[in-house]
């Protein structure tokens, strides 16, 4: 697995004055990785970006590439190709010039840039479009000559900040497997910037998830997902649903929380607070809607149950997503998959929701993802 | 209804006034430069005539002018461009808090009067060559060096204005798209900024040399033993002109016309096959006209123009105004003649009425002596009219064009003799 260079990130701070846009990160991201920074809007993704590319110097801490420290060497020096939020293409420039500017500057003869051009243009299926110019391209095309363009360059680590954000709803979804393809042809590291969570899930090997600056979680998408560390990072990524409370007992792994209206419910401590979570300390419970289920006739006994009235429910194709209110006007989330028939959730019927305790985690309460 | 068509008339109305009073004076200058008259008129049309670009060329002041306006221009274009760019690059560079102040520095010369920016370059210059010793005078203290500092000292600041607006639309992205892919500094300068900038850089250039070639101010104070175009425009102003001012008028305003028609055309035509390449067809040739003309108005302008042009250098080399100009100088003598047997008669009445009325001996012999000699000599310059006038010509303007004086017939009588008289002292 790690042919390619590695990138690490040692204890670094980036501060704009004394505002601070990236506090104290340490990332580890092996080469030949397809590593993602998913955070909302003004988290320092750009910012981290930049400092590995060499646009930014860090207040603190150091950026080494392949195990290289980077400080003092400029942009043009480092073995990194980025792929800017707005693409940066040369708009008075060929798309086969675009492509092989990084050939240019080191001198290449025009024939042996039309023949790399025309490899890399069938490679991102744009055969015979390069005496196009930019602005005669379609975003998804763009996008494509983007990529052609750091690919160029021959990159050890290639920096995508955001680059699908542009693009409508399908092309995004075409362009996520493409890349991801050509991630694994060309075997390089690629770190990816994103605030689309689907996206980092769907491509990533690991994942950190960003807040202001902060960086609370890495790891796989799996992980990030089911066992997320901060309630920040419960829910931004996916959605869940979260009951507040105290912890009423701890037993191995799982906690028993007292909520503040639903009564008590049982969760598994999520990895990253395991010995940090006492009885008594203020928690927040997650639980994914569509781990949530109602129950049928037999209440089974080891599992919560939680009474809710269906307020609503909204067809989404593959499954209906059922807005409940549970005691206290507690507003609780449910997925239920779409099977073919009528859901048993109708508007107004009352149900019994449980899951299974395995799949909700508890941790100690925090910031949540702001939506 | 109504109000639109008062509208549409009122607008047409306001564009008939605008633009004659925007190009009426230059059209009727030009005109004024194929009129034979001495003095550049048109409304005594006297000859069609081609002889004002022969005076103008032949006029090595003007030429010496025109050579040297040229000359600064370029040196002017060169360093107020370059100055104008390092300005306009240093304001995007500069820290935020000092822009403005450094904005205000740098427009500063635009606002004060090229007088004195004539007058202390060359002040300064000439305390700089003191302070250097003699042995840099001869530079320092030459015209040309000179004016094309003092002129490029508020035109440098017009140039980075024209630099400024179009680096605030670069997106300084591409500067680091470009150092991300291996380029240097200076190759991230010279492939991505500069040729955003050329057309800028083009624009600058052109304001430059028009601003440099018109200057009169600054250059007044500075031009030394090269003077300018400008500069020996007004001084033949001060002693009288005739209509090679009106032909070189007339040849700067076709060179315009020229150049801007050149411009929309070859835009034009660039824009159509943009727009034929991006829909993948082959721009076909009209039934006519060849490609390049179909669908521009501004290419045939352009060519008939041309041809226009052609056709004027072509007859003027055979054209030959001699025929109507002894018409025209025969019809002058005419008239005077006329005039003064008018006079004469008028002369004479009056002696007749005076000698009735019994006017006292005083009065008389201060009368009598004018009216006596006055008709004297025009009597025989009517009356040996065509023999005599063409030496009296000579004679009174011998320094212009002897064949060119229809309207020295007037001898010494009219005001524009006169002062071809003056100038060709
Ligand atoms: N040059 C700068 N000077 C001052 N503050 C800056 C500068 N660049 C970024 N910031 C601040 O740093 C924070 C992080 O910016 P950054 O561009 O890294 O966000 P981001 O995570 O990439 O957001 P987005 O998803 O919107 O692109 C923002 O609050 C921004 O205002
Ligand atoms: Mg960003």
């Amino acid at each position: 697995m790690s042919v390619g260079v590695g990138v690490n990130l040692e204890n670094l701070w980036i501060r704009f004055g004394d505002f601070v846009a990236v506090r104290n990160a340490n990332v580890n991201i092996n080469g030949g990785d397809f590593f993602s920074f998913l955070g909302p809007s003004g988290c320092g993704k750009t910012t981290i970006l930049r400092a590995v590319s060499g646009f930014l110097d860090p207040s603190e801490g150091r950026v080494l590439i392949g195990g290289n420290d980077m400080a003092g060497i400029g942009p043009n020096k480092r073995p990194t190709a980025l792929i800017f939020q707005n693409l940066a293409l040369f708009p008075l420039m060929k798309v086969w010039e675009n492509i092989t500017f990084s050939m240019e500057v080191k001198g290449a003869s025009t024939a042996e840039r039309r023949k790399r051009a025309d490899e890399l243009l069938d490679m991102i299926a744009l055969e015979g479009q390069g005496d196009k110019l930019p602005s005669e391209l379609s975003g998804g095309q763009k996008q494509r000559v983007a990529i052609a363009r750091a690919l160029c360059a021959e990159p050890d680590v290639l920096l995508l900040d955001e680059p699908l954000s542009a693009l409508d709803l399908k092309l995004r979804q075409h362009m996520r497997t493409e890349l991801r393809e050509i991630q694994q042809r060309v075997g390089i590291t690629f770190i990816y910037i994103t605030h689309d969570q689907g996206e980092a899930l769907t491509m990533s090997d690991n994942v950190a998830v960003m807040r202001a600056g902060v960086i609370d979680q890495i790891g796989t998408g799996h992980e990030v997902y089911d066992r997320p560390a901060t309630p920040f990072v419960a829910s931004f990524v996916g959605e869940n649903n979260v009951f507040r409370g105290k912890v009423h007992e701890i037993s191995g792994t799982q906690a028993l929380l007292e909520t503040n209206r639903t009564g008590l419910l049982r969760a598994e401590i999520t990895p990253a607070a395991i010995g940090k979570l006492n009885v008594g300390d203020d928690a927040m419970m997650f639980v994914r809607p569509e781990a949530l289920a109602p129950v049928g006739a037999t209440v089974p006994e080891d599992k919560t149950v939680i009474p809710a009235t269906v307020l609503n429910e909204e067809f989404e194709g593959n499954s209906y997503s059922v807005f409940l209110e549970g005691a206290g006007g507690k507003e609780i989330k449910m997925s239920l998959p779409n099977l073919g028939q009528d859901p048993e959730a109708s508007k107004g019927s009352e149900l019994s929701l449980t899951y299974d305790a395995r799949n909700a985690v508890v941790m100690p309460a925090g910031e949540l993802a702001s939506e | 209804m109504k109000s639109s068509f008062i509208g549409r008339v009122a607008l047409v109305a306001y564009l008939v006034i605008f633009f004659g009073y925007l190009l009426g004076p230059l059209f009727v200058m030009s005109m004024t430069a194929f009129n034979s008259s001495a003095f550049p008129s048109i409304s005594p049309w006297a000859c069609y005539t081609y002889e004002w670009f022969d005076v103008l060329f032949k006029d090595e002041r003007i030429l010496n002018g025109i050579r040297n306006s040229v000359i600064i221009g370029i040196g002017t274009v060169i360093l107020s461009v370059s100055m104008g760019l390092a300005a306009a690059l240093v304001l995007t560079q500069v820290w935020p808090k000092f822009r403005s102040t450094y904005y205000t520095i740098i427009i500063a010369p635009i606002l004060i009067p090229g007088v004195v920016l004539g007058i202390s370059t060359l002040v300064f210059w000439d305390r700089v060559s003191n302070f250097l010793g003699p042995s840099t005078e001869a530079f320092l203290h030459n015209g040309i060096f000179l004016t094309v500092l003092g002129q490029s000292t508020f035109i440098a600041s017009y140039a980075m204005l024209v630099f400024v607006a179009r680096l605030q639309r670069f997106d300084p992205g591409l500067t680091e798209a470009a150092l991300d892919l291996g380029a240097t500094h200076t190759q991230a300068f010279r492939k991505i900024l500069l040729p955003f900038m050329r057309p800028a850089i083009a624009s600058a250039a052109v304001l430059a040399f028009l601003a440099s070639f018109e200057n009169y101010n600054t250059t007044t104070f500075t031009f030394g033993n090269y003077p300018t175009l400008t500069i020996e425009l007004a001084q033949k102003v001060r002693y009288g002109i005739n209509p090679s001012i009106s032909a070189l008028a007339f040849i700067i305003v076709m060179l315009t016309i020229f150049a801007a028609l050149a411009n929309e055309a070859y835009r034009r035509n660039k824009q159509r096959n943009e727009d034929a390449r991006l829909k993948g067809v082959p721009r076909k040739a009209g039934r006519v006209l060849p490609s390049f003309l179909t669908g521009n108005p501004a290419a045939i302008i352009f060519v008939l123009l041309s041809f226009v042009v052609i056709t004027m250098f072509w007859t003027a080399q055979s054209y030959d105004p001699g025929e109507c100009k002894a018409r025209v100088l025969a019809e002058k003598q005419a008239l005077a003649a006329e005039r003064i047997e008018a006079l004469r008669q008028q002369r004479f009445q009056q002696r007749l009425e005076a000698a009735h009325s019994g006017v006292d001996i005083f009065g008389r012999s201060t009368v009598d002596p004018t009216v006596t000699e006055a008709p004297a000599a025009p009597e025989s310059n009517g009356a040996f009219g065509g023999v005599f006038a063409p030496t009296n010509l000579n004679s009174t303007a011998p320094a212009a064009e002897p064949e060119s004086n229809p309207g020295g017939a007037f001898g010494g009588v009219f005001a524009p003799t006169n002062l071809q008289g003056t100038d060709g002292n």
